[in-house]
């Protein structure tokens, strides 16, 4: 309705504003800064402000474990982008994307690994040196292929269901993701877990380089490498032919079929996508862990998942990125009063939601959404 | 796949089944009421159930409660549990849709929104009874504090009804505590089922699911509708805490997550939105886990469960009765 009267009303959010003198700006200038922040980003781990970057940890004398609240921040951006592409982009509920990212984390662990049963069958099988595993590329490769196997094995019973359902099934498959995890200790240890799982140096060893256990800056400088590709990519698709097919769905699935956009074969292609995004997230997750088993992909952390693409405005990947930072970092940062801090963060996730419905950086066509939502339930106030 | 066992004690089984699908079914009623007016899944709903179970052995732990005490006094404690139960958990209902949904209902914010909030107040509830009330009454001497002496554990309470057997049809045994679950469930499901279909109360609600405008005109006052059926689902759950007390005895802050889940899927399968739903959802949710955990083995009970949902879900796309809190026997 309203959309000139919303266009010409001062009320535009501080965010906005920001985001529309920054587009005003002249091409050189934008990507000046753009370059100059992701230098920053590479430089962030070396960053050392007492108090907001200098996390005191038992694991070392003295030490900081800054570098890797990072890594996990970079790892769950890697997850809010993909859940993105889901969530904000095609408009599914997907709560149990977890699961995608434990089929890649199981993908590098039970081919990278020297002791998962898998690669002791393979060795077996074919008389190789108690040695041999899976190279870390390859079993990213492997692990990618899995996830968007499953995502398309998903989506192809469930995705005719509506948004609700969909939910629940969603939910439901991380939740067996997990269970098969646990109870098919034949392939994947169960709840003794996978150990010695790979990075890109191979096997975790003191002798590692780089990518050691102890120095942890080498893996958030890969995990944000991964996290700027990711973001290339995902911004080109949403560009393109299928981001406006997306677009054309979340919006209204009839119109667009009758439009002559396949929405099952979109909604589809958004789950594989996504689904392989966070399969990337999880190998990354599990190579520097060197360690997983199937307490790590609880329901729980699958409904945070959400949540960081939620509160931080989902649609945006700033906004998806920086609710998946505040998400881990802020929980990390109190973990000095650690019994309270679950407590304000619900509190927290409540009052963002309420103040800021449409997240914190929302995306342009959502914000405009909402204020049409907002004054037509002022318009008419019997509207549920 | 073990048949023999099933056919064998198929009776047995269904029993089972039954008494553990009449709790799912109680909590399910939260969601589907709910969810039929407001068209919203109240994911807070679970930790509305676990208020239920530290209200009503707050409830006990207060009265002083032994283990297997006299009938009178079970019947009492019983008694008083329920209505406790129901009240903490429907007050807590109430609360959670006044600070949490409300104003977001006044900004006709997405459905997508409505859930991070409950998520948020989901964390809250389950921090304020593991760490919170710990922190402040674990010590403190009283005699409720005993219920938060042990912050994030599992407690166990004292037992009211000792199960016995109450009759045996064949090889099939039926306890006292199965029974009085599986009836007083019913029982419940009834009077809801009459309320809504027979009362003015549940015209009300009945007209605000169908055309929330309409329903408007007609003087139907909208707030009081959803407010109602909040403390309706929320009463039912604390009637599940209640016989879940009972028949388990054990409660914990995180207890509501899993049952919340069981208890949502199941309003899927019969129909979310549709009271009836709920009722044939849980029972038959409860059969097909206890039969599942028989024909395979019992860590594969959840993944049988959603497996059924999502094949149920691909044949009857609207749940095994649809959807409609409405449209049921207008």
């Amino acid at each position: 309705m309203s959309q000139s009267v919303n266009a010409t009303a001062p009320h535009v959010g501080r965010m906005e504003a920001v985001g529309d003198r920054w587009r005003a700006l002249p091409k050189w200038q934008r990507s000046l800064g753009f370059v100059a922040f992701v230098a920053f980003l590479y430089y962030l781990p070396l960053l050392g402000i007492p108090g907001l970057t200098w996390f005191r940890t038992d694991y070392i004398q003295g030490g900081s474990s800054w570098a890797g609240t990072l890594f996990t921040c970079a790892i769950y951006v890697l997850v809010a982008i993909g859940l993105n592409v889901v969530i904000g982009l095609a408009g599914l509920l997907d709560l149990g994307y977890i699961g995608f990212f434990a089929i890649g984390a199981y993908g590098v662990g039970l081919f990278g690994s020297v002791n998962s049963p898998v690669v002791k069958a393979i060795q077996e099988r074919f008389d190789l040196p108690a040695t041999w595993a899976v190279g870390w590329a390859i079993c990213l490769f492997i692990a990618i292929t899995l996830a968007m196997v499953s995502g398309v094995l998903l989506g192809w019973p469930t995705l005719r269901l509506r948004g609700d359902y969909l939910a629940i099934v969603t939910l439901g498959f991380g939740e067996i993701i997990r269970i098969v995890a646990k109870n098919v200790t034949t392939v994947t240890n169960g709840n003794a877990g996978i150990s010695a799982i790979p990075g890109p140096e191979g096997p975790p060893s003191a002798t590692n380089t780089v990518f050691g256990l102890i120095d942890l800056k080498p893996w958030y400088w890969l995990a944000i490498t991964f996290v700027l590709i990711m973001v290339f990519f995902v911004r080109r698709l949403e560009h393109s032919r299928v981001g406006r097919a997306w677009l054309a769905v979340r919006e209204d699935e009839d119109a667009a079929a009758v439009m002559g956009v396949n929405p099952f074969k979109f909604k589809l292609w958004a789950f594989a996508i996504g689904a392989a995004l966070g399969g990337v997230a999880g190998v990354l997750f599990a190579s520097r862990q060197a360690f997983i088993d199937p307490t790590k992909f609880d329901p729980m952390t699958s409904i945070l998942f959400v949540a960081m693409v939620v509160v931080g405005g989902s649609g945006n990947m700033m906004g998806v990125s920086l609710g998946a930072f505040l998400l881990v970092y802020l929980p990390e940062r109190f973990r000095g009063v650690a019994d309270y801090r679950f407590l304000a963060f619900g509190v927290a996730m409540v009052l963002v939601m309420i103040l800021r419905p449409q997240g914190l950086i929302p995306s342009r066509r959502r914000a405009r959404e909402l204020k049409d939502r907002a004054a037509e339930a002022e318009e008419a106030p019997a509207h549920v | 796949m073990n048949f023999d066992e099933l056919i064998g004690q198929f009776g047995q089984h269904t029993v089972n089944g039954l008494s553990k699908g009449a709790i799912y079914a109680l909590i399910a009623l939260g969601y589907t009421l709910v969810y039929g007016v407001l068209r919203l899944i109240n994911f807070a709903h679970s930790e509305v159930f676990m208020v239920g179970t530290f209200a009503v052995f707050g409830t006990w732990t207060a009265m002083g409660l032994q283990n297997n005490p006299p009938l009178g006094t079970a019947i009492i404690a019983l008694v008083v549990g329920l209505i406790v139960g129901a009240v903490a958990s429907g007050g807590t209902a109430l609360a959670i849709e006044r600070v949490a949904y409300r104003p977001l209902r006044k900004k006709n914010a997405p459905p997508l929104v409505f859930l991070i909030t409950a998520i948020g107040v989901s964390l809250v509830l389950v921090e304020v009874f593991g760490v919170l009330l710990p922190k402040l009454f674990g010590d403190s001497g009283f005699t409720m504090s005993t219920l938060f002496s042990r912050p994030r554990q599992l407690l166990g309470m004292p037992t009211v009804l000792e199960h016995k057997n109450l009759f045996t049809i064949g090889d099939t045994s039926v306890t006292n505590v199965q029974a009085i679950v599986f009836v007083s469930a019913m029982l419940m499901m009834f009077a809801l089922d009459r309320f809504i279909n027979k009362t003015r109360y549940g015209r009300g609600v009945r007209a605000v699911a169908q055309n929330p405008e309409t329903a408007a005109l007609m003087g139907v006052n909208q707030e009081r509708v959803i407010m109602l059926i909040f403390v309706l689902g929320g009463a039912m759950a604390g009637a599940a805490a209640l016989l879940w007390n009972m028949r388990f005895g054990v409660t914990q802050n995180t207890i509501g997550f899993v049952l919340g889940l069981k208890a949502f899927t199941a309003a899927v399968l019969g129909g979310i939105g549709n009271l009836r739903g709920a009722l044939v959802g849980g029972l038959f949710l409860g059969l097909v886990e206890v039969y599942g955990a028989t024909l395979f083995s019992s860590q594969w009970e959840d993944v049988i469960a959603f497996v059924v949902l999502v094949v149920v879900l691909m044949f009857r796309p609207t749940g095994l009765l649809g959807e409609s809190l409405g449209r049921a026997r207008a």
